[in-house]
């Protein structure tokens, strides 16, 4: 790794701690604005139920979470543990949010994995068929599907999915993370907004790359319909798809809320639901941190694959890439492309 | 707005439902199939909506929970479900003290926890200490060990209870699964590996296999176990191997889930659903939860309500036999402060009366008169006040609303979650609370209403809080429903209780289920269930 290297992903890292801070600090306090008693909502289950404490008590158990302190103890004191990657315990039920949190990643996890490849799939196959289509109507057909898929309740189509293929005709079970049949129903229904987005921005991009003067130059050298298709457009259009790698993994973890209620499953979204109903201070912001993580490691990926995939972008002030690739691309760069 | 069955509105028809629905242990309509002959063995496949993270019965509170705690402890006494009445489990027999403050229990021989040792004296102190050292935590069974002075074991078997004040509630209490007995190496744990159930160890029919949080719960038969409670169907083993309770938020899911038979039975499906599982391969029972019903709860510390007139009209205008036909099939008018589950409740259905002429008469004799837009109104204020609730039965307070308008009162709904809701009652800044209480004793009331106890309806002192704290000292069952009687009657002739409707558990199974039962405080009970091959 070079120098230059080096100190480009350590600004990189200086800027992800930034964010985490950042998104820590926000959390906390909304999360403290909030008028209600995480100590009452505890008790009542989580489902509400009525409960007539001793108040003496109900102080005691609030101090033992350290709730009654002064607002910037309290922050100074879970800055401090997060620091030491200690993010506390659940107010709910006493256990370490690192544990809930490590038990539940690997569910969300595979289900995101396998909907990720589903879509991938998915996604650039409809945004290729789209293009290479010859007739109109099949071409306005499949352009239609992205917008589609996007604007489809995730919460509909998981129900629908489990009414038909589990309910009506039992293939697939309903409920829980046992064996990989029970995977096939929940990722179906989390791809399709991401397969949809995919292909919505790389079909535009597609159809932006077959426009420039490049791909008439490999036609007239004489290059088939598929090679131009898949590698001269393809690798240019590329690139706005990747930029939306991050929405991507937002549109993933938002859409496990949904899907692994829905589906029963055991993971990040569903400890997600019971932390905020439960105002489960701690549980919460080590959620959020989880996802900011997430979000700022996504967009390193991203970041350290555009040189990759395009050469013409460099990372550092450095003339890295060569002359002799500038020149054979001579199209200017799409990035910018908007889903 | 959703009607249900007209022909539950006949009366008659009504008190067989509820003699039917109330009589707990079941001749379910299912056990119709097969010889009747129970069958041992089997995974029984039961469907929770809620998983709060904890199933230690010492520490839960809510319904789902404490029905996953209620098979893993056993308790002292046990709550018949047909009539209320206190009988022995744990304890063969007790004495009270005439006071209510000291209780003697003696154990019976030869139960004994998962882990070997015995339930003996020295179980129950380190089980009530622990209780009271629990606090908050403990949010049932600290409430029902309020005042508690110690525990003293005069030998092995005895167990002397004391309280510093009378306690008449105590004995009801030892039948709950919040009172159930832990080992002492439990006691001693830390809270939160009792929640996660590796550190729970109690003397009941099943014992914690495996808890993974949000996705299930699996009991196992405790082997050797023989000292069900009274009342029970059968005596040994439990017959089920296992039972598994499967997290299934969406309510949809849960009807679907059932009827494709991918889980046996459940007690979270949605009313509207119910009807599909009244045969058709299925039965259904419900029981009205004891306690105090759903309810409003005026505040008078206000000066919209510390008119008696106001708070009375809006009882009045209120027809309570509407509001049951929209929710369970089978549910009743709501009959007394209390439900009608609860042992001494009252019937003060007289009380309780559809009348809106008197409401209306009663707003005009208050001041209040009809303004342009039907809304009364008085010195140019308008009569609206705002309910916030989370709880699932928005038809019927939508039904409230409805009611109410015609006697020209505004309600106003806020469906909220259980935070905000939470934050509103802290914050003391209502007109009018909504909520249910459940628990199978009467003294729920002066826990409520006492201006000694949580006063809900911030009122002054009045005659009303006699009758209730003298119940709570009061041991001969016979004067405590007297006294009892006398509160209810009291708090629904001044208004500072509004009941609407009963809160009823329905479960709904397959009918290869059996004996799938609720037990005194309309929890369930799996001891005696089985499930046909």
């Amino acid at each position: 790794m070079s120098s230059a290297l080096a100190g480009y992903l350590a600004r990189r890292v200086g800027q992800a701690v930034l964010v985490l801070w950042a998104a820590f600090t926000v959390t906390f306090a909304i999360l403290y604005l909030l008028p209600s008693d995480p100590v009452a909502v505890m008790l009542g289950g989580g489902q509400g139920e009525q409960v007539d404490v001793d108040p003496a008590q109900l102080a005691a158990l609030r101090a033992e979470h350290g709730l009654d302190d002064p607002l910037p103890v309290q922050y100074a004191a879970a800055l401090w543990r997060t620091l030491h990657l200690d993010l506390g315990t659940s107010i709910s039920n006493g256990a370490p949010v690192t544990r809930l949190i490590a038990d539940a990643l690997p569910q969300t996890a595979l289900l995101a994995a396998a909907a990720f490849a589903l879509a991938l799939v998915l996604g650039v196959a409809t945004a290729l068929a789209s293009t290479w289509a010859r007739w109109g109507w099949v071409r306005s057909l499949l352009l239609a599907l992205p917008p589609l898929g996007v604007s489809l309740p995730t919460f509909w189509v998981g129900l629908l999915l489990i009414q038909l293929l589990s309910f009506r005709v039992p293939v697939f079970p309903a409920l829980g993370n046992e064996g990989a049949a029970s995977l096939v129903l929940p990722a179906v229904t989390l791809a399709v907004p991401v397969s949809a987005s995919i292909a919505q921005v790389l079909a535009r991009g597609l159809r932006t790359a077959l426009a420039e003067p490049y791909v008439e130059t490999a036609r007239a050298k004489g290059a088939s319909r598929a090679r131009v298709h898949l590698r001269h457009a393809l690798r240019n259009a590329t690139i706005p798809a990747l930029t939306i790698a991050g929405v991507i993994v937002g549109n993933l973890l938002a859409g496990a809320v949904v899907v692994e209620t829905v589906f029963s499953r055991v993971g990040i979204g569903r400890l997600t639901v019971s932390a905020v109903n439960g105002q489960d201070i701690p549980l919460v912001q080590g959620l959020v941190l989880l996802a900011a993580a997430v979000f700022v490691a996504t967009n390193l990926v991203v970041d350290l694959l555009y040189p990759v995939v395009d050469p013409r972008i460099r990372l550092l002030g450095g003339a890295r890439a060569s002359a002799r690739r500038t020149a054979r691309a001579t199209a200017r760069p799409v990035v910018g492309s908007t889903s | 707005m959703r009607t249900r069955t007209p022909l539950l509105a006949v009366p008659a028809l009504l008190a067989l439902f509820t003699a039917a629905a109330c009589g707990g242990g079941g001749d379910e309509p299912g056990s119709a199939a097969g010889d009747g002959t129970p069958v041992r063995g089997g995974d029984l496949r039961f469907a929770i909506s809620v998983d709060s993270g904890c199933i230690d019965p010492q520490q839960v509170g809510n319904n789902d929970a404490l029905n996953v705690g209620r098979q893993l402890v056993d308790s002292l006494t046990v709550q018949s479900p047909e009539d209320g009445s206190i009988q022995p489990w744990l304890a063969q027999s007790w004495e009270v003290s005439p006071d209510a403050t000291t209780f003697t229990f003696r154990l019976r021989p030869g139960a004994t926890f998962s882990d070997g040792t015995p339930v003996d004296a020295a179980a129950v102190k380190a089980n009530l200490d622990g209780i009271v050292a629990l606090g908050a935590k403990a949010s049932l069974g600290s409430t029902y060990l309020a005042g508690y002075a110690g525990t003293t074991t005069p030998d092995a078997q005895t167990a002397v209870v004391a309280f510093e004040r009378p306690s008449a509630q105590f004995l009801q209490a030892t039948s709950t699964m919040s009172l159930g007995l832990v080992s002492t190496s439990t006691t001693t744990a830390d809270p939160a590996a009792r929640c996660d159930g590796s550190a729970l160890v109690g003397s009941g029919p099943f014992t914690v296999g495996s808890y993974t949080k949000d996705s299930e719960v699996v009991l196992e038969r405790r082997t050797g176990y023989d000292w069900g409670p009274t009342g029970s169907k059968h005596t040994g083993e439990a017959y089920l191997d296992t039972i598994t309770y499967q997290v299934v938020p969406e309510s949809s899911v849960r009807t679907g889930s059932l009827v494709s038979q991918q889980i046996d039975a459940t007690a979270g499906i949605a009313s509207q659903d119910l009807p599909q599982f009244d045969g058709n391969g299925f039965w259904t029972q419900r029981r009205a939860n004891p306690g105090i019903p759903y309810n409003f709860f005026p505040n008078e510390s206000r000066p919209l309500f510390s008119d008696e007139r106001v708070r009375r009209a809006l009882s009045a205008a209120i027809d309570r036999e509407q509001l049951a036909a929209i929710l369970n099939p089978g549910d009743v008018a709501v009959t007394s402060a209390l439900s009608a589950s609860t042992p001494s409740a009252p019937d003060d259905a007289d009380l309780l009366a559809h009348d809106p002429d008197a409401a209306a008469q009663l707003l005009d004799e208050a001041g209040w008169v009809p303004g342009a837009d039907g809304i009364r109104t008085r010195d140019g204020q308008r009569l609206t006040f705002t309910v916030t609730f989370w709880q699932p039965v928005s038809a019927v307070l939508e039904l409230v609303q409805q009611q109410l308008r015609e006697v020209g009162v505004d309600l106003q709904l806020k469906q909220a979650t259980v935070a905000e809701t939470n934050a509103v009652q802290e914050s003391g800044d209502y007109d009018v609370l909504f909520y249910n209480l459940t628990r199978s004793d009467p003294d729920v009331l002066r826990t409520v209403f006492a201006q000694s106890a949580r006063n809900v309806t911030q009122r002054p002192r009045g005659p009303v809080d006699d009758a209730l704290d003298q119940q709570a000292a009061t041991l001969d069952a016979a004067q405590r429903s007297q006294l009892v009687a006398q509160a209810s009657q009291q708090l629904l002739q001044e208004a500072h209780s509004i009941p609407l409707v009963e809160l009823s558990t329905v479960i709904a199974a397959r009918e290869e289920v059996h004996d799938l039962q609720f037990e005194g405080s309309s929890r369930l009970w799996f001891y005696d269930a089985w499930i046909q091959a």
